[in-house]
């Protein structure tokens, strides 16, 4: 016997649902919410899912628990008019420039308004004019568009365990910003975007570029080239109302918008994703042999790679060297493409299209610039092509398809799934293993959407254990199971964003995870239709190596497809222990992150806090981790850094200098 | 040689006094504060680490508490009651004296001397007295402009 509650005077069936407000969107009333998030946990401040409950009065859907025999009402007059009330007072504090914001048409309170039927706002506008935080070159945060939903906090902390951004203040005078008021370049942010996905306003949004884009294109004497990630053309679509899932189809549609915008070349991400593939299966072959730092983590997430930088130096090591698909094109297009297509290097422009707000943090990564000139001049987002499709006035579902440029246009399938969580993995599988069995479906065990999945495979004699994973907060913990070596595993693909690439936050803006999957399932698709799997079947990756990059691993192809990873200190604060007035002085920072901390660091900084001991001739600093602490306690003195140190040692060596 | 290692100390034996506990963030960061006489960034940050928590967090915190101050303090403290029988016999009006008279622009608080800090404070209990100041635990009721000028001249030992 199911259990049954009234809603609107109709008899449903519930079963486990979580709240009222699961109940009542089955039977597809669409409740307005605000702070609901089906992957957040339950906040309950927007006050917008308000329902009458017989005998109980007017309650939050989304914090209720359905009961048996409940009687609910979702659309009284009163409840329309207290909802009326609450968007019109947030209407009140908005910064109302609609018309000139980019979430407009995807903004809720915007959708919001129109779905109540919102004429005047009867109260008084006190909408405060911030200047933006434009200080990352990722996202944009305008404080005056936010409505204090908190989903933006939730997200980066509850599934991305970064915890960059916070409510501020209280009352009217709250807001949402990062620690200290400081703008999101001096905070932990990775710059994944996932807050501005979930934002349901224009208060965060990925930083556009495409501006500096059309002028480019309108400018004679450049000629701009282009290239498209695997997971735009699984989403890009959705924008057009384009449903039918053919990848290859839609993808030929955006090289025909490319090329009527401008651009000269337009090239395919997959085919440097091909690559990526090679050098990388190639790189992990040769740690396996070795047994050299393993396991080998994947590097084409530039939220991840940041991360390990940020919060795990000692994995830095466990990355892989190869770059992302984006910074293997970016070379190639920089380096190599010039002679190839016969286009002057100074009239070069390199542009590429990512799901990503990431991507954007990455290109200009110092790493991967040559003599401090970066590969790729602009990164757009696949809102962003949509956009100047918009603009350019093509009616995108009309178009024909026409096919990539080459060589940089072609791919394989392995090049293409890419773009999904385990995709990677699946498509260095097929390198690794080379086999002839049914090459689309042979390893497709990693798919899924768990945010931890693990698989088993023989190797000759080997088994490998392989982990996908996707989400930092599920990254976080599989490092500190591989820390504590209560895991072990060869190979760990990491994605930050759920489900990978498609579903990136440079991507038409999505809620439901229904949306997710079917980019997915466009991907894998796409895969069986190709006519080549594995990515070292391509027959122009084998030239571009032949050509220019001898083979996959040699010197040539390390200038070209690797880059280097460094530690990004955190805390960037430090606590003055002590000062010397002296001129000669020998500098001690000592570590006090919480690790080091429970290793005795205090004792540490006690002693060499003692002036008299060094006849004042030390400036003490107690740092807040150096992030080495499973070699803790750290010390640096005079900028050498000292691991395991104990407050003898400490001495001894302060001593000596 | 100046050494600032025993506050340093003080705060780890408060932190360690609560068990690195996360939930007890709000005692911690009193008793913090009572060492080092408002919450300086660096503290914060010292203290989100030690507790595994983002600095967001704990920063959120302290500004959600009007009682955490995040800015030095002056020398002496001027609280001046602003709740609803302060209100009515213009404690504003002694507000904006005494800003005018330490040279306190509309949003500062703190003289740049360092000698002076205002707050405003609801109610301190003694509505009979309105409008009520407190200087550094001396309550002051009745309050004017004249005599609060005079106070502070006192204070500054000008004349
Ligand atoms: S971009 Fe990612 S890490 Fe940065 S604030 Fe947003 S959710 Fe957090
Ligand atoms: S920035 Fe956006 S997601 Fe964050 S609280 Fe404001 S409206 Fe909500
Ligand atoms: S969705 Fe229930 S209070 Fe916001």
């Amino acid at each position: 016997m199911g259990k049954h509650l009234t809603i609107n005077g109709k008899k449903v069936e519930f079963t486990d649902e979580r709240n009222l407000l699961e109940v009542i969107r089955k039977e597809n009333i669409e409740l307005p919410t605000f702070c609901y998030h089906s992957e957040l946990n339950i906040h309950g401040a927007c006050r917008l899912c308000m329902v009458e409950v017989a005998g109980k009065g007017i309650m939050s859907a989304c914090s209720t628990p359905p009961e048996p025999d409940m009687d609910i009402k979702t659309n009284t007059e009163h409840l329309i008019e207290m909802r009326k009330i609450t968007i019109e007072l947030l209407l009140a504090s908005h910064d109302r420039e609609c018309t000139m914001c980019a979430k407009s048409e995807s903004c809720k309170l915007q959708s919001l308004a129109r779905r109540l039927g919102i004429e005047e706002v009867r109260f008084k506008n006190i909408s405060r004019k911030e200047p933006k935080d434009i200080s990352t070159y990722a996202l944009v945060r305008d404080n005056g568009k936010c409505v204090l939903c908190g989903d933006c906090i939730r997200f980066c902390d509850e599934i991305q365990s970064i915890g960059a951004l916070g409510f501020v203040g209280r009352g009217s005078q709250s807001k949402i910003c990062p620690a200290f008021e400081r703008d999101l370049e001096s905070s932990e942010c990775v710059y994944c975007g996932q807050c501005s996905r979930v934002c349901p306003t224009g208060a965060i949004l990925p930083k556009p570029e495409f501006r500096e884009v059309w002028k480019a294109l309108s400018d004679e004497k450049k000629k701009v080239i282009i290239a498209i990630a695997p997971a735009v053309r699984a989403a890009l679509g959705e924008v057009f109302g384009i449903t039918e899932e053919n990848g290859t189809e839609l993808a030929g549609k955006i090289v025909t918008a490319l090329r009527s915008m401008g651009f000269v070349k337009v090239f395919d991400i997959s085919f440097t994703a091909d690559m990526t593939i090679v050098e990388e299966a190639n790189e992990f072959l040769g740690r396996l042999e070795k047994d050299d730092d393993m396991p080998m983590f994947t590097s084409c997430c530039p939220a991840w790679v940041r991360f390990v930088e940020q919060y795990s130096p000692d994995f830095i090591k466990n990355l892989s060297t190869c770059r992302s698909p984006q910074g293997m094109y970016g070379s190639i297009a920089r380096r190599i493409m010039p002679e190839v297509l016969g286009i002057p290097k100074e009239e070069l422009v390199v542009v590429s299209v990512m799901p990503c707000t990431a991507k954007k943090y990455e290109a200009r990564r110092t790493e991967l610039a040559k003599d401090g000139v970066i590969d790729i001049d602009y990164v757009i987002t696949t809102q962003e092509l949509a956009l100047m499709i918009e603009e350019a006035g093509l009616r995108f579902a009309d178009l024909e398809a026409s096919a990539f440029d080459m060589p940089l246009g072609f791919k394989t399938g392995g090049g293409i799934i890419f773009g999904t969580s385990g995709g990677v993995t699946e498509a260095v599988l097929r390198n690794v293993m080379n086999t002839n069995g049914d090459e689309a479906e042979e390893f497709n065990f990693v798919r899924g959407e768990n945010g931890v999945r693990e698989a088993k495979l023989k190797v000759g004699s080997k088994e490998l254990k392989l982990a996908i994973v996707h989400g930092l907060k599920n990254a976080r913990k599989v490092l500190r199971d591989i820390r504590a070596d209560k895991k072990r595993y060869d190979f760990v693909e990491v994605m930050a964003c759920p489900g990978g690439c498609v579903g990136g936050a440079g991507q038409p803006v999505y809620s439901d995870l229904a949306v997710r999957k079917r980019r997915s399932k466009v991907l894998y698709e796409n895969d069986k239709i190709m006519e080549l799997h594995k990515p070292q079947d391509n027959p122009y990756v084998q030239k571009m190596y032949k050509d220019y990059l001898e083979k996959s691993g040699s010197k040539k192809a390390h200038e070209y497809l690797h880059t280097s990873y460094k530690y990004r200190k955190r805390f960037k604060e430090t606590l003055e222990i002590s000062k010397s007035s002296l001129d000669k002085i020998v500098n001690v920072e000592v570590c006090v992150g919480r690790n080091c901390l429970k290793k005795g660091s205090k004792e540490i900084l006690k002693r060499v806090a003692d002036g008299n001991k060094f006849k004042d001739a030390v400036n003490v600093q107690a740092l807040i981790c150096l992030e080495r602490c499973s070699k803790g306690p750290t010390v640096k003195i005079n900028g050498e850094t000292f691991e395991h140190c104990t407050p003898d040692s400490v001495e001894d060596t302060v001593k000596k200098n | 040689m100046t050494s600032n290692y025993d506050k340093f100390e003080s705060a780890c034996r408060i932190l360690e006094e609560h068990s690195f506990d996360k939930s007890k963030l709000i005692p911690i960061l009193q008793s913090v504060q009572e060492e080092y006489r408002y919450l300086p960034e660096e503290v914060m940050s010292f203290i989100s680490s030690s507790l595994d928590m983002s600095p967001a967090i704990v920063y959120g915190v302290a500004t959600f508490y009007a009682h955490f101050a995040l800015k030095p303090k002056g020398k002496n403290i001027i609280k001046i009651c602003d709740g609803t029988a302060c209100h009515v016999k213009k404690s504003t009006v002694i507000i904006d004296a005494i800003k005018k008279k330490l040279g306190l622009k509309e949003n500062e608080n703190t003289t740049k001397d360092m000698l002076f800090t205002i707050e405003t404070v609801a109610c301190l209990g003694a509505c009979g007295l309105a409008p009520v100041v407190v200087i550094n635990d001396n309550v002051y009721g009745q309050m004017t402009t004249e005599k609060i000028a005079a106070l502070i001249d006192e204070m500054t030992g000008a004349r």
